[in-house]
């Protein structure tokens, strides 16, 4: 097979960090290329480059043998490269039709021709099996839809090589083994993918090679036959890591948390959570299952006293604490690990030692009589930073200076360092290593073994799967299905997910 | 834009025709009322047609524009600055000297665009501010212009104000003027007629064009817009820079078509009028017509009023006070931007500064 896009010796400086480190890469005609790596290791960067977005400090990029230099998108465009970014790039407001001939338009006698540009979106989308209505408004239809109208806009610019960016990370499970089907429907046709993830399932599912970087280089190219979950995992983080989270069997206790028919709007004053009812118990966790934006984040700020409720109870610790502010809910010992941890877990330009007692610097030891006790804060904070293995250069440094990894630390810290009943997870490792994810999922599982209600949030249906005890799946603001995590499997999750009842799944 | 929108439009209308017409009817046929009014309303509608049009072309590319009122008088007060010199010191014929004047308020409504601009697109200085700055500096700029060189003792026009040539002559639109009573509402002045024909080519460019593709794209998802290869930056100069030069026409409506004379503030709230029609015309070139035709029609109640105030009987007094009848387009804009007529949706990127 002939290599049509080649990268030699690509080197890219940040300030302060080597995103690319004399990268080597090449594309061969229609295979789909996985390139692996943990956040940061420097795979967007090396696509925004192969798709001029930036330039290089150093290095060549070849296409079709030919030394090429792109400026900018347009230039990659026209030599065939198309890219599907992870942040979908449509407009909204408009027509499929209209967001896909969006700089590339077909005009008749100075008018925009809608019909010929239609005529053309649906015979592409017949010819590659992907199903899109050219006249529906973009903003309508589901996201794994959109996901296809950005594949037919680069196809409609006659894209013979595709780079998708964590394409999966918005789909269901299902939604994603469709994009696989289409991903092979495309190479067969002459079409060459780049498929840009950290997830290892997806790789070994669908790659024809994949290659795997870290800290800026190329750690090595493989197949997929010639390697597994394990190698791979160790491959992106240079070290033997344990995938599998060890944890006996539950032992649940007293209700702890009692949710009843719960209702909250969103800021537009739509109802965003439609009548939740759900308990967490004592040593138990408790996974919420669902796709981004099906109202977890809303039920999640709810609970811990941030948003304000329209309907229904919710029951701490056996009080009833519908719609009190979030101090007395956490003096009754709620533990909360946020969705968004630098905007509303830490104040980023405080050092670490005050983000630690953020929750508890008005009482003592930390505040007597209204002053500050600069002494018990620095001891906390150095007690703290021993038993978390945060790794910081000393507690006085700013939080922003952080590895996403240890600052997800020093809200664990803070959050369990304090007498707890319940700890509320929502996406506790997003965007992490490896290394931090192993970390916090030993440290989740450790606190349901002390006897400590966990309730769990997360779209990663992987980590609700290891986690919890119980899975509840939300759609559309509601609790769809309830059901003992062994009993269940990730095709009925799946399919609950994408808003499947449960009867019709029997 | 909706039908309910033109429907609430129409019945406004409606309500302050009645009023002239049941106090004149006495006097003047209802038929001969109605005409005048409606050729009152859509000439004095004519500045805020052409402010809200350059908010349209502003907001639709992303870019807020409140110094429509300040581009406005700027423009005003220099066309017709031209059109005196050109008739006066050159000596050119009153006909050319008004249509130069016409062509410097435009330049300086698109100067005004351009300077909005670099400042909001360029160096991502809050809009607001920048709209805010292009008001205060048309307010200084002309009333110390004006006041130098026609008031003060040794300028140019010493002391005196020349004549000027004038105001842009009626054009009898043929047939339709001809027609008995109705007619009356086809005759009108060519900045009037522009207007009209503006709504429609802006509702064929930002629909049924390239370019207006382009322009709404920008104000929507700019980053959607760079990705395909189109120049933010480019879009939004140039929209905002025809959207200044939308607003120099508006303001050579003032002083080349409606009186021959400059007073200081002469577009007195106009171009904030024209703001709140683009914003109940919910940013459609139709709605914001409709909804400027909305204040004309305020505005020609007041006229009217005036001109039957004799006639106004006792219970309704409170007409005779002018005060009243003038507060009523601005208690309409208050009552339009509560959002009483359903919600107003703004392109989602309106007042962003794009950033790389």
């Amino acid at each position: 097979m002939t290599v049509i896009l080649e990268a030699k010796g690509i080197t890219k400086q940040f300030p302060g960090v080597l995103a690319n480190d004399q990268v080597d890469f090449d594309l061969r005609q229609g295979e789909i290329h996985a390139m692996l790596g943990e956040n940061g290791a420097g795979k967007t960067t090396l696509m925004n480059i192969l798709y001029g977005l930036y330039r290089a400090d150093s290095g060549e990029v070849y296409r079709d043998g030919q030394r090429v230099e792109f400026h900018s998108p347009k230039d990659a465009i026209e030599r065939g490269i198309g890219m599907v970014h992870q942040h979908f790039m449509l407009v909204p407001v408009f027509t499929v039709s209209e967001n896909i001939m969006l700089g590339a338009e077909t005009t008749r006698r100075g008018t925009l021709d809608r019909k010929a540009v239609a005529a053309h979106v649906r015979e592409l989308s017949h010819q590659y099996g992907l199903d899109v209505d050219p006249l529906a408004v973009v903003g309508d239809l589901p996201v794994g839809i959109q996901q296809r109208v950005e594949i037919v806009k680069a196809l409609y610019r006659n894209a013979e090589i595709l780079i998708l960016d964590e394409p999966t990370a918005v789909l269901t499970p299902q939604e994603a083994i469709d994009l696989f089907r289409i991903m092979r429907e495309l190479t067969q046709r002459g079409v060459s993918i780049i498929f840009i993830t950290h997830k290892l399932k997806e790789v070994l599912a669908v790659a024809d090679r994949i290659t795997v970087m870290r800290d800026g280089k190329v750690v090595g190219t493989v197949k997929p036959k010639d390697t597994n979950e394990a190698k791979l995992a160790s491959m992106m983080v240079g070290r033997e890591v344990i995938l599998k989270v060890e944890k006996g069997p539950a032992r649940p206790e007293d209700e702890v948390l009692k949710v009843d028919d719960l209702k909250v709007h969103d800021f537009r004053g739509l109802e965003v959570i439609r009548g939740v009812s759900f308990f967490v118990r004592a040593g138990e966790i408790l996974g919420i299952a669902g796709v981004q934006g099906n109202g977890q984040t809303e039920l999640v700020e709810a609970l811990t006293g941030l948003r304000a409720t329209h309907g229904g109870r919710m029951w701490f610790a056996g009080k009833d604490m519908t719609g009190r502010p979030p101090r007395p809910i956490t003096e009754t010992g709620m533990a909360h690990i946020p969705e968004d941890r630098q905007r509303h877990g830490l104040v980023l330009p405080y050092v670490v030692a005050d983000n630690m007692v953020l929750n508890t610097y008005y009482q003592p030891p930390f505040g007597v009589r209204g002053i500050l006790q600069p002494k018990a804060v620095d001891s906390n904070a150095r007690k703290l930073i021993q038993d978390f293995d945060v790794r910081t250069p000393s507690p006085y440094v700013p939080t922003s200076k952080l590895s996403g990894g240890n600052q997800q630390k020093v809200i664990v810290a803070r959050e369990l360092s304090h007498p707890i009943k319940l700890l509320i997870a929502n996406q506790p490792t997003r965007g992490l290593d490896v290394g931090s994810i192993e970390y916090i999922h030993h440290e989740i599982v450790e606190m349901r073994d002390r006897g400590i209600a966990v309730l769990l949030v997360s779209a990663e249906l992987d980590e609700i799967m290891a986690l919890s005890d119980r899975i509840a799946v939300m759609y559309r603001g509601q609790i769809v299905a309830t059901v003992d995590a062994a009993k269940v499997t990730r095709e009925q999750l799946g399919l609950w997910m994408a808003g499947a009842q449960p009867e019709m799944v029997r | 834009m909706d039908w309910r929108r033109f429907g609430f439009i129409a019945f406004i209308i409606a309500i302050l025709f009645s009023v002239v017409v049941l106090i004149g009817k006495a006097e003047i046929s209802p038929a001969v009322i109605i005409t005048s009014m409606l050729a009152t309303t859509i000439a004095v509608a004519t500045p805020l047609t052409l402010g809200a049009l350059c908010g349209l072309y502003c907001e639709r590319a992303g870019v807020v524009n409140i110094g429509i009122e300040g581009m406005m008088l700027a423009a005003a007060f220099f066309g017709w600055l031209a059109s005196i010199y050109m008739n006066t010191v050159f000596g050119m014929a009153p006909m050319p000297s008004l249509i130069g004047g016409v062509a410097f308020a435009i330049l300086t409504g698109g100067l005004l665009g351009l300077l909005h601009s670099v400042l909001s697109v360029t160096f991502k200085v809050d809009q607001i501010i920048g709209g805010t700055v292009i008001n205060i500096l048309a307010v200084g700029i002309t009333g110390f212009l004006n006041r130098q060189l026609f008031f003060e003792k040794g300028s140019i026009f010493g002391g005196n104000v020349p004549h000027a040539p004038g105001v842009l002559p009626r054009i009898q639109i043929p047939l339709l003027a001809d027609i008995p009573v109705v007619g009356r509402i086809f005759d009108q002045q060519p900045i009037t007629l522009a207007a009209i024909a503006l709504v429609f080519i802006t509702h064929f460019v930002l629909f049924y064009t390239r370019w207006g593709l382009r322009t709404r794209s920008v104000g929507e998802h700019p980053r959607a817009a760079d990705t395909v290869g189109i120049n933010v930056v480019r879009m939004r100069y140039a929209n905002v820079i025809i959207g200044g030069m939308l607003a120099g026409l508006g303001g050579a409506y003032f002083t080349l078509e409606s009186v021959p004379s400059f007073e200081p503030l002469m577009t007195n709230g106009r171009g904030f009028i024209a703001l709140a029609a683009m914003i109940f015309g919910n940013w459609t070139p139709f709605g914001a017509w409709a909804a400027a035709l909305v204040f004309g029609a305020a505005q020609a109640l007041q006229i009217n009023l005036q001109f039957f105030r004799e006639s106004i009987p006792p219970q309704w007094a409170f007409l005779q006070i002018s005060y009243i009848v003038g507060l009523a387009p601005y208690l309409l804009t208050m009552l339009i931007l509560t959002g009483i007529v359903g919600k107003n949706i703004p392109p989602a990127a309106d007042g962003q500064p794009y950033e790389k």
